[in-house]
């Protein structure tokens, strides 16, 4: 292997880590905030690809043009969900592990449905993009211009992320993490928040699966490979942490290039799956999870 | 005195069982249309699959999304001990079911250190694994799969053509034997101590309820009943690659019908799968072919049943909660 291959495995990893991270991102906030796993989370990650497509369609503006508009879109989305949906999951009196597992479980299987119903099942991709197919070349290094834009936008949301949980708001949700029931003694509107951390996760995985569209084909399944990555991303860093999001989303990417070269493409999950399975084996609650 | 009412409640389970038994073994038989039997068949099979699900998700709290592993490892091994060494398989699927409670326990091992989300999610990984070594293991076929070579009609290797009458007999005799099984277990030691796991691990480990064995042993049990189930399925349809028998959904499938049905009680398995198998089947035969309704309709279902019933379908039905065990979640 020369070392240009080893570049280019490294980079590529890198740059569909950076993406990996920031699903995971949306996924860990809602976690951290609610102990709820959002087992729709991959058929968000669709509708904001197909919301993607179908604007490229109808507008033929570029899809960079259009993330505020599905990031906005995606944040309507998750507030509804929480108030039509998880908001009365919270509220259950019995079983409520279980409840939320399957409640966001059917609304994924629903919101598959209904995009096969809309959409048909074809794979669909994006007809106008500046960047499409293009490539720059470091030395002997290939980068597709999309890939790359993908990962630096997915970079400036996950600082955005950041950013915003140093604001008021950022501590009222770091609040309402620690204590769901102290919180309303101080004025803090619980349901506001919850509600407006679901809009944060969805509108995060919403604009990565903008970007994800520039490059990747949209069917009404494509949600559910990237969120088994995500889960497995969550995990492995620690639910709720954003550090660990994006450590092992570029290690899970490191990873899935690495494994994918040197095995066989169709085996390069199972390299990411080793690595979080022995990763939890020294450490349970994932790299930079609270013990 | 408390006992004596705890006593005969448990009686009377077993006698509604019985009766459930009775009239599940006189339905088929003036059923002439194959789609219904079909049906029937499916629905009791997932009863049974869920009821084994149900060991370790239910009275011993640890929700496994990886059952879909032991269901294929059942479905392949016993369908490899008939394609390659001709071993029948009414003996099979025991060989089947000893691998299946093998594998649980393997699984279990690094993965019972994990709690809540983290346990649930370290199983649809482990699952995933499996699945993708089966996808690429050209010993058991890799993607093309294995088909079971039809050798006549006969009972030793469950092979039915002319009618499914035998199958129905074969899925329910599977379903009452993980009725009993949950039966007996809900009035033993061991259930106990489960549902002590269950409710509240600290102050289960404070009564010395040894915690991890308890996981393993419901594990074992667990994978041992699904992985049977896998086998019979296998016999069933003839044919299996890792997308029918180990793809993920079918974690999912197995687990659904306790979930909704009332998870950690003796009925939540059966009422769950009454709902649930019929409602898919019919409306993917009906709705299928329009694209995407027939699925809307179901994640609807599950939605719709988990916010309304929290406690499962079974709790409309006015049964008691299961014998001493408070119903609290698992989280």
């Amino acid at each position: 292997m020369t070392l240009d291959t080893v570049l280019q495995v490294a980079l590529s990893g890198l740059l569909m880590g950076l993406i990996y991270a920031l699903v995971a991102a949306g996924l860990s906030l809602i976690f951290g905030l609610m102990d709820i796993v959002n087992f729709a989370h991959g058929e968000l990650l669709m509708l904001a690809m197909y919301a993607t497509v179908l604007l490229n369609a109808a507008t033929g503006l570029d899809p960079l043009l259009q993330l505020p508009v599905v990031a906005v879109g995606m944040f309507v989305l998750g507030v509804l969900i929480y108030r039509c949906l998880i908001g009365r999951a919270l509220g259950v009196q019995f079983n409520r592990g279980m409840v939320q597992i399957f409640v966001t479980f059917g609304l994924a299987i629903f919101i598959r449905g209904a995009a096969q119903l809309a959409f048909g099942g074809d794979f669909r991709s994006v007809n106008v993009s500046w960047l499409g197919n293009k490539t720059v070349h470091f030395g002997g290094v290939y980068v597709p211009l999309p890939q790359l834009a993908a990962s630096l936008v997915c970079l400036v949301a996950f600082a955005a992320l950041l950013g915003i949980s140093r604001t008021e708001f950022g501590r009222a949700l770091e609040a309402t993490r620690e204590d769901r029931d102290a919180v309303a003694l101080i004025g803090i509107d619980r349901d506001r928040i919850f509600a407006l951390g679901w809009g944060l996760g969805a509108a995060a995985v919403g604009i990565a699966g903008t970007m994800l569209a520039t490059f990747y084909y949209v069917s009404p399944t494509v949600g559910a490979n990237f969120a088994l990555i995500a889960y497995v991303t969550v995990a492995l860093g620690g639910f709720g942490s954003m550090t660990g999001a994006l450590v092992a989303g570029v290690l899970i990417g490191e990873v899935e290039a690495v494994t994918a070269q040197v095995l066989e493409p169709s085996l390069k999950q199972v390299g990411m799956f080793a690595i979080y399975l022995v990763v939890l084996m020294v450490r349970p609650r994932g790299l930079f999870g609270k013990i | 005195m408390m006992t004596n009412s705890i006593l005969r409640r448990r009686r009377n389970e077993l006698v509604a069982g019985v009766l459930v038994l009775i009239i599940l073994a006189v339905l088929p038989l003036p059923i002439r249309d194959v789609y219904t039997q079909n049906l029937i068949i499916l629905t009791i099979l997932y009863a049974g699959l869920s009821q084994a699900w149900n060991i370790l998700g239910g009275y011993c709290g640890q929700i496994s999304l990886g059952h879909g592993l032991y269901f294929g490892i059942g479905a392949y091994v016993s369908t490899m001990l008939f394609v390659s060494a001709g071993i029948p398989p009414t003996i099979g699927m025991f060989a089947a079911g000893i691998v299946g409670a093998v594998a649980a326990l393997l699984v279990g091992w690094p993965c019972f250190r994990l709690s809540g989300h983290y346990y649930a999610i370290a199983t649809v990984v482990v699952g995933e694994i499996g699945y993708l070594l089966f996808l690429n293991w050209d010993f058991v076929g890799a993607a093309t799969g294995l088909y079971v070579p039809f050798h006549g009609e006969n009972w030793a290797a469950l092979q039915f053509r002319t009618s499914k009458l035998p199958f129905h007999y074969v899925v329910l005799a599977f379903a009452a034997l993980t009725w009993i099984v949950a039966w007996v277990i809900e009035g033993s030691r061991w259930g106990y101590s489960w549902r002590a796991v269950r409710d509240d691990v600290t102050a289960a480990r404070s009564l010395a309820v040894r915690v991890f064995p308890s996981k393993m042993a419901a594990a074992a049990i667990s994978g041992f009943f699904t992985a049977i189930g896998g086998a019979i399925y296998a016999q069933y349809v003839g044919y299996i690659d890792p997308d029918s028998v180990l793809a993920s959904s079918f974690s999912v499938l197995i687990a659904l019908p306790a979930v909704l049905g009332g998870v950690g009680t003796l009925w939540g398995p059966l009422v769950g799968a009454i709902v649930l198998i019929p409602t898919s089947e019919l409306t993917r035969s009906y709705m299928g072919g329009a694209g995407g309704i027939d699925l809307m309709i179901y994640g609807g279902l599950i939605v719709v049943i988990a916010l309304a019933r929290p406690t499962g379908l079974v709790s409309l039905l006015g049964i008691r909660k299961q014998v001493g065990g408070a119903n609290a979640a698992p989280t």
